[in-house]
């Protein structure tokens, strides 16, 4: 029988070190909703959705109540729209049409993000995924709760520069349009390479083609509870450290199944996967940077930072792969600028850099995520931060993302403030000699051999 | 049986334990064990208690036990259990 030492211990993780679930996201795919009349098609859209999600809010509210335990997000995300849009988009205002009604049904069914608006072109472009990222800063700048994001290349693709080229340009437009709020269509805008088909989390969510019709996907978070546990634990060796850690991670997981279980239970909806992701939110104690500090670095982007985040990352994942055989999206540490105090703080310090955000991204998911940089900064040298993360996604068989705000109007030292979750960001310092030569090259850099990995 | 904790944190005074077994025998919640300890110099008491037969709904019950709580000055939290068992249990 459960005793007492480990029910106190179970709420003081709730209560004092900001255990909660990050997100509980339903994966709906939109596959059947196509025809070739745009109205029709976003007809179809918004009944799907809001039929299938309507008791989504309800349901995470009640499992909230009962289990004491904090729900965050409720979210869903939805097939690539480039896909569901494919027959009956013919220009890019129809692709904000179908935008706008997926804000609608997101607002009616009171989901704070739904992700999906997005393209998936590693290899090749469609008409169809041009037009719809065409379309991603209009969409963006007249909805509030759309998410978009494109996957540029993978390990098995190789990546697709006319797509990184593009992307540039439609960063900047997108931060132009949201100009009057610090560009923060821009935080609502990821690409990838090697995207997950079942990540829960924003802005990259989307409901890849390998899925079901509908599953219910957990995110779980808990920086907080892994740097309570480092905290006292000064004097342990790293083997003692990487055990402590995948203990923290398999209780954290554990919560993680039980929330995604009984909301697939309660909604009828298939349990999909657990993310293990360590989410940091804005909050003191809720910090990825804190636990790298509480590990012995002075300020995370010190040497030592890297290999820090690569024994927690890895013990995270040891820890909760225990804890669920599900396990799935982009379960690692994120590294959010904007999101983490922390990390604000060592940017602010002048310890942290973006091309050693670069560097943990080798060994860490997600990318670099958040980070806001001048709004000056040129379209090919965004698309050559892009091709540099693309290509430690594609080489080391794994995912990786950037989220950059070239935040209109502003300059190196000032702020970009997006409010809420998303935090506010210190404008990093981007490198000023220029890229534009090899970006305009055009064309696929090959998929990478998968042999002598040195 | 489907059981569900009972936690009170708080400043130790005469009558805590009274007004919750009297709330919990009012509502036809069964007791299965109680244990208690000091954490922080705060009294935290843990109850394994049965709610299956209680006629209310089980939000109602956490809802009248959190105001219980605030009227005798303590936090009163009741949870299903299953948080502890996935969590603590392998």
């Amino acid at each position: 029988m459960i005793n007492i030492n480990e029910v106190i211990e179970t709420n003081r993780m709730i209560e004092k070190e900001n255990l909660d679930v990050r997100t509980i996201t339903l994966g709906l795919s939109l596959i059947g909703c196509e025809t070739d009349d745009v109205e029709k098609t976003c007809d179809n859209i918004y009944k799907r959705i809001t039929s299938k999600a309507r008791d989504l809010i309800k349901t995470g509210a009640e499992i909230e109540k009962e289990y004491a335990i904090p729900i965050i997000n409720k979210r869903i995300s939805v097939t690539p729209i480039s896909i569901i849009g494919s027959s009956c988009a013919k220009s890019t205002d129809d692709y904000v049409k179908i935008a706008k009604t997926l804000d609608r049904a997101a607002k009616d069914v009171g989901v704070n993000f739904l992700g999906g608006f997005s393209a998936l072109p590693a290899k090749g472009m469609s008409e169809s995924e041009r037009l719809l990222i065409e379309s991603i800063p209009e969409a963006l700048a007249v909805t509030d709760n759309v998410c978009a994001s494109v996957n540029l290349g993978s390990t098995k693709t190789g990546i697709n520069m006319d797509a990184v080229a593009l992307m540039g340009r439609i960063i900047k437009e997108t931060a132009y349009l949201t100009r009057d709020r610090d560009s923060i269509g821009c935080a609502k805008l990821v690409v990838f390479t090697n995207a997950p088909d079942d990540n829960p989390f924003m802005a990259g969510a989307f409901h890849g083609v390998t899925e079901t019709d509908a599953v219910i996907n957990v995110g779980v978070s808990g920086p907080g509870v892994i740097k309570t546990a480092l905290s006292g634990a000064e004097n342990l060796d790293f083997c003692a450290l990487c055990e402590l850690i995948k203990k923290t991670a398999f209780k954290i997981t554990r919560l993680g199944v039980l929330v995604a279980e009984e909301a697939s239970k309660r909604l009828g909806i298939p349990f999909g996967i657990v993310d293990l992701s360590l989410a940091p939110t804005p909050a003191i104690g809720d910090s990825i940077a804190e636990i790298i500090e509480a590990m012995g670095i002075e300020k995370v982007g010190a040497p030592g930072t890297t290999a820090a985040l690569a024994l927690l990352n890895d013990s995270v994942k040891k820890g909760g792969i225990m804890a669920s055989s599900s396990v799935g999206g982009l379960s690692g540490a994120f590294i959010p600028v904007s999101e983490d105090h922390g990390m604000i703080d060592a940017v602010n310090k002048g310890s942290l850099t973006i091309e050693k955000l670069e560097a943990m991204t080798s060994v860490c998911s997600v990318g670099l995520d958040m980070i806001a940089i001048p709004g000056d900064t040129s379209a090919e040298t965004i698309s050559g931060i892009i091709a540099d993360e693309m290509a430690i996604g594609m080489i080391n068989q794994k995912t990786t993302a950037v989220r950059v705000i070239p935040a209109y109007g502003k300059k190196e030292g000032e702020k970009a403030e997006f409010g809420g979750l998303l935090g506010e960001a210190p404008i990093m310092k981007v490198n000023s000699f220029s890229c534009a030569s090899f970006i305009k090259r055009g064309g696929r850099i090959p998929a990478p051999i998968h042999s002598f990995k040195n | 049986m489907k059981k569900s904790i009972i936690t009170v944190v708080g400043k130790d005074q005469v009558g805590i334990i009274a007004k919750v077994c009297t709330y919990l025998a009012e509502n036809n919640i069964n007791i299965l064990d109680i244990s208690q300890t000091i954490v922080d110099g705060f009294f935290t008491m843990m109850m394994i208690t049965d709610t299956n037969e209680a006629a209310k709904s089980f939000a109602l019950l956490s809802d009248e036990l959190e105001n219980l709580g605030k009227s005798i000055g303590v936090q009163i939290k009741l949870q299903r259990e299953e948080i502890f068992e996935k969590m603590q249990r392998i």
